[in-house]
């Protein structure tokens, strides 16, 4: 029986290596070779159906754009593919199809923050300055279309981050909105001791990417930055640190509360519509939800907006939004750079503004006054958009990101000093940054 | 040899719930079992087999990730890097500080999938067996708790890590029920607890369960004996019912470990990814394939398979776990260990002789 | 020995109502003690099985703009967030119907092959038996993610020895639950096999019929208790399975009813609405719960009888 056996194991281990020396053999090639989307020896006038993906149409606005432009381009009809509404599978999906060098996704909506990431991987089709000009959109909007200096994407729309405050308050109190960190804390220390259970300011300081945008204007409105305009890492400078540790001394303080740690942007919105908080950084989207009349919010006609404080003057916000890109890997480039300039141009992007609460991506649209009688912030938005500063821009964003949040959350865990904290994220993002 | 072998045996296997005749069917049924199991095995290797094998090709490549500094582009195509993808733990630790201090990213979710699995398993037990001793107990009611028991299992873990991540909020019911503000969803001991409480709700019914069934097969006269030798409470449940539920926990508490040792829903649904006091092997291997790098999360999973397997293996060496349960390999290897000691005892280097054993013979 | 059952001696006076009377177990402090203990921990039992899953309830409950509620029954009671969770948008009765649609075929398959693997295991005697029994409990040991990226290459063409795209299809989402459905089946099945005893066949064949005839008249209608316990238990696994249901299942026409519940989100990205979500938890979990309390005394046979997760 034991030579049954030991002839049987054998058999097996024999069999398992022979499997691993055929798949081996017919794997992908070892063979490096690079691959690029050159602007030349595209074919742009190839003209057809293309499709657009992107994450879920959370607003309901994609339906009619998408019938406009498909009433007057019938033979050049374009489909769109609803993503999951998660930013990680999004890209994950879009991931698999550059990887695959397949076109079935033609036009996608790609994060700012994921663009560097295709470009440098081959999936994003370079434009063409004369083809597809970036005239009139938003300088910060466009840098954070740009790789290498070669443009791979138009912006879509845009997103910048701002402080909500109660009005109210600040009135009663005799106070403008704060400019700088050191008039929030005194226009807290003079309304808080009559307002119970409030606490000073809050943001999302929660482990996700929501705290590196918060960080990232932290070190921003304090004069620092995490890598220098040719991208090499300059994050453990005395500015920077100041920044992280003015959101860890105000955890220390009770500036911002405790539990903020754990809060994403709906445990801060939450908090604030519950009259919890005095001063709140948060998206645009806010705006709508608080000012609704259904009993939802408690501060209703109480609030308003202001650009970011930052350490001696006004602060810098976090660019966010989206980016409209065409495939490298698609047919019909053609039908594709148009639908990039119909996204990008004037009407479209005011159904965006109308419609689905997305800050557009020209310049002009923020001066106009009819939209910004309709959208009270939108002039704020704008100001927030024109200073933003764009996050890191890395081929391994993900792994950048999460490096910034593990310095950063152990400093407000009390686990680590901010300065030994950002010593050792410029040590991580050199090596990543290569 | 073959009839005192097959009589020792007969007394020391443990109970066998079906008697053992001639089995007209079970003689050379070789070709008729391969025709049976032959669909089995083709659908296990197809969708099972391959996949570990590629899973281990893959785990030898890397993928190329520099970028080219003139044109900004990455260069396609992988190469063969051998072991690589393993020893860049050693060689090229990615710190990270979690609950266990300062130390490589893969060795920090080795020691909190090693932590979860002990607490979790351990704490199930306990609970999953005095559910079972009350129960048994019980007169009434029981099939009323039977079925609630059955609760926590069907709901699928995601919406339980949904509904835990709502109660251990930190403005939640498990705060207010504790009585202070402690920020469960951050990322520290109290999240490693959160999870380990979620985990043991949903399983502990489960071992109850199985151990339920396990006492329900205890006849009461032993009890009644043991009562009447002046045993006291603890002591019938230490020599009589731990003994005899042993077999069935056991195989019910290696399946807990294992599945265990895998965790990724909970702590992925309820704490998030990229928190390092809750980060297991499978979670870091979601997230390093997220990010492009599909040897390391190969090397990582396939790390984690040889752990489970180690664990397995001492369950069933040390432990005596019978997971098999099948009678002829348990008197197989009882018969190979009988006369190994048999061997040992006539100082002979004989061969091991051939088994004897053919199942539904000779154990009338 | 129990002396309650000793007949007394011819010459004892004591009659058989006394002696009843003499026997009767004391009810005394102690007794009722443990009986309080025995309910206290029933009920504690009862509570920890059903509080969470309350708190789901009560939390679909709420208006849905009061999600994060902690009150012990919402005030007012609100059935909003269930009509929220079949909003068009959110395409969860399409969900439904997936999961429905793959889990009953999933379960037909592994029932179908484990059947038959099963009696081969229980029944036959073959040298390979030990190492088919092992490689199938191995199946249960690896870790979900090995397999996953493998098994997406495959149905998704990067191979080219499988040029086959079935991303976002039925088989797609179907197959690779065979993975862990299948052992567990022939897991289930084989330890019910084994309760069979072995005499019924051998009855049969005496009585002329082939071993397959036996196997259809005799075996499988006694076994099946067993197949459709085991077939419940299948179909529970796979309705709850998450991974690979994410992984092959992108396009929210081909969600399962666990995929599109991680999936709900509100009008603008950001805000979470937890009443629908916990309302759709509790849509998803209620069919199962209402199988599982109708069926328990089976479940619960085969949990035992198989010991498997």
């Amino acid at each position: 029986m034991s030579h049954a056996r030991t002839t049987r194991r054998v058999l097996a281990a024999a069999a398992t290596f022979g499997a691993l020396l055929v798949t081996a053999a017919c794997s992908s090639s070892a063979s490096p070779s690079a691959s690029g989307s050159a602007a030349g020896g595209v074919n742009w006038d190839e003209r057809g159906p293309i499709t657009y993906a992107q994450g879920k149409d959370t607003a309901g606005v994609w339906k009619g754009v998408l019938a406009e432009w498909n009433s007057a381009h019938p033979n050049e009809q374009v489909t769109m593919i609803e993503l999951s509404p998660e930013a990680d599978q999004q890209r994950a999906d879009m991931i698999k199809r550059g990887q695959a060098k397949s076109g079935e996704y033609s036009v996608m909506s790609v994060d700012v923050v994921w663009t560097s990431e295709f470009a440098a991987n081959g999936w994003l089709q370079e434009l063409p300055a004369d083809k597809l000009p970036t005239t009139g959109m938003l300088k910060s909007a466009v840098d954070a279309s740009t790789y290498f200096n070669k443009v791979y994407a138009y912006p879509q729309s845009s997103d910048g981050a701002m402080l909500y405050y109660r009005k109210d308050l600040l009135d009663k109190a005799g106070l403008q909105a704060p400019k700088t960190w050191a008039e929030m804390q005194a226009a807290c220390d003079k309304v808080l001791p009559d307002q119970k259970g409030m606490s000073c300011y809050a943001g999302q300081h929660q482990k996700y990417e929501g705290l590196t945008c918060n960080i990232a204007e932290a070190v921003n409105s304090a004069g620092g930055e995490f890598i220098t305009a040719d991208g090499k890492p300059a994050v453990n400078t005395p500015a920077a640190v100041a920044g992280l540790q003015w959101m860890v001394d105000a955890f220390k303080s009770g500036m911002i509360p405790a539990d903020a740690i754990t809060w994403k942007e709906e445990e801060g919105r939450q908090a604030f519509q519950d009259g919890k908080l005095l001063f709140h950084r948060n998206w645009p989207y806010v705006w709508n939800l608080a000012a609704k009349t259904d009993g939802s919010s408690k501060i209703v006609g109480k609030f308003a907006v202001a650009p970011l404080p930052g350490k001696d003057g006004p602060g810098v916000s976090t660019l966010g939004g989206h980016n409209i890109g065409i495939s490298s890997f698609t047919k019909n480039k053609g039908t594709a750079g148009d639908f990039l300039k119909f996204i990008a141009s004037e009407s479209t992007q005011k159904v965006f503004l109308e419609k689905g609460s997305l800050a557009p991506i020209l310049e002009s649209l923020y001066a106009d006054a009819a939209l910004n009688k309709q959208f009270p912030y939108l002039s704020t938005l704008g100001e927030s958009i024109k200073s933003a500063k764009a996050r890191p821009k890395a081929v391994k964003y993900g792994d950048v990101t999460l490096a910034i949040q593990d310095a950063t959350y152990s400093a407000l865990q009390k686990q680590v000093e901010p300065a030994a904290a950002f010593g050792d994220l410029q040590t991580k993002l050199e090596g990543l940054l290569k | 040899m073959s009839q005192g072998v097959a009589t020792t045996l007969a007394g020391i296997t443990p109970p066998i719930t079906e008697k053992r005749k001639k089995n007209l069917l079970s003689d050379g049924q070789g070709t008729l079992a391969a025709i049976l199991i032959s669909p089995t095995m083709l659908v296990i290797l197809f969708v099972v087999g391959i996949p570990i094998l590629l899973s281990l090709r893959e785990s030898v490549y890397l993928k190329a990730t520099a970028v080219d500094p003139t044109t900004g582009l990455i260069p396609e195509g992988e190469s063969f890097v051998g072991l690589a993808n393993f020893t860049d733990i050693f060689n090229n630790p990615q710190t990270v500080s979690g609950v266990w201090g300062h130390m490589d990213r893969l060795v920090n979710s080795f020691w909190n999938v090693t932590f979860f699995t002990v607490v979790c398993v351990g704490l199930e037990t306990i609970l999953g067996v005095a559910m079972a001793l009350i129960m048994a107990r019980a007169f009434r009611g029981k099939g009323f708790v039977r079925a609630a028991i059955l609760i926590p299992w069907a709901i699928p873990t995601l919406a339980s890590a949904r509904m835990w991540g709502l109660i251990f909020d930190s403005n939640g019911v498990m705060n207010i029920i504790v009585g202070q503000k402690i920020l469960w969803l951050a990322d520290n001991v109290y999240s490693q607890w959160a999870v380990i409480v979620a985990d043991v709700w949903k399983t502990a019914p489960f071992i109850g369960l199985l151990t339920l069934a396990g006492l329900q097969t205890i006849p009461t006269d032993v009890y009644e004996a043991a009562r009447v030798d002046g045993a006291n409470a603890w002591q019938q449940f230490t020599r009589i019912t731990l003994p005899m539920v042993k077999p069935a926990l056991v195989v019910a508490v290696l399946f807990r470990t294992l599945d265990t040792m895998r965790m990724f829903d909970l702590p992925w649904g309820m704490i998030g990814p990229g928190k390092y006091s809750v980060e297991t092997i499978s979670m870091f291997a979601y997230v390093e394939n997220n990010q492009l790098r599909y040897g390391s999360a190969a090397a990582y999973s396939l790390l984690l398979f040889a752990y489970i397997v180690i664990v397995a293996f001492l369950f069933v060496r040390l432990l005596g776990a019978d997971v098999i349960g099948d009678e002829e390999s348990r008197a197989i290897t009882a018969q190979r260990k009988k006369q190994k000691e048999l061997a040992k005892a006539a100082r002979g280097r004989a061969p091991l002789a051939k088994s004897t054993i053919s199942s539904g013979e000779a154990q009338a | 020995m129990s002396t309650a059952t000793a007949t007394p001696p011819a010459a004892s006076r004591v009659t058989a109502e006394e002696l009843a009377v003499l026997n009767k177990p004391s009810r005394g402090g102690k007794y009722w003690a443990s009986q309080i203990a025995i309910v206290a921990g029933m009920a504690f039992i009862v509570l920890y099985c059903i509080a969470p899953f309350y708190w789901m309830i009560v939390s679909s409950l709420r208006l849905p703009t009061e999600g994060r509620e902690t009150s012990f029954w919402p005030d007012p009671v609100s059935f909003e967030n269930y009509p929220a969770v079949f909003l068009p948008e959110n395409g969860f009765g399409r969900a439904l119907l997936n999961s429905v649609i793959v889990s009953l075929t999933t379960t037909l398959l592994t029932l179908l092959l484990g059947i038959l693997g099963a009696y081969a295991l229980a029944r036959l005697r073959f040298w390979a038996k030990g190492l088919v029994l092992s490689i199938i409990i191995a199946c249960s040991m690896f870790p979900g993610i090995t397999l996953l990226i493998p098994l997406f290459k495959m149905f998704t063409g990067a191979y080219s020895w499988m040029p086959i795209n079935w991303m976002n299809t039925y088989q797609a989402l179907i197959i690779p639950s065979l993975s862990f459905g299948l052992p567990l089946c022939v897991w289930n099945l084989t330890a019910f096999f084994r309760q069979l005893p072995v005499e019924l066949e051998q009855a049969a064949m005496v009585d002329g019929c082939s071993p397959g005839q036996a196997f259809r008249k005799i075996i499988l209608p006694l076994a099946a208790p067993g197949v459709f316990t085991t077939a419940i238990i299948t179909f529970i696994a796979v309705w709850n399975e998450f991974m690979i249901a994410l992984t092959f299942g992108t396009q929210q026409s081909m969600y399962t009813a666990v995929v599109s519940l991680s999936k709900f989100t509100g009008a603008y990205g950001y805000d979470t609405p937890w009443g629908t979500i916990m309302a759709a938890g509790v849509l998803i979990t209620v069919p199962l719960i209402i199988g599982v309390l109708i069926f328990q005394r089976r479940i619960v046979a085969g949990l035992t009888a198989g010991g498997v997760k």
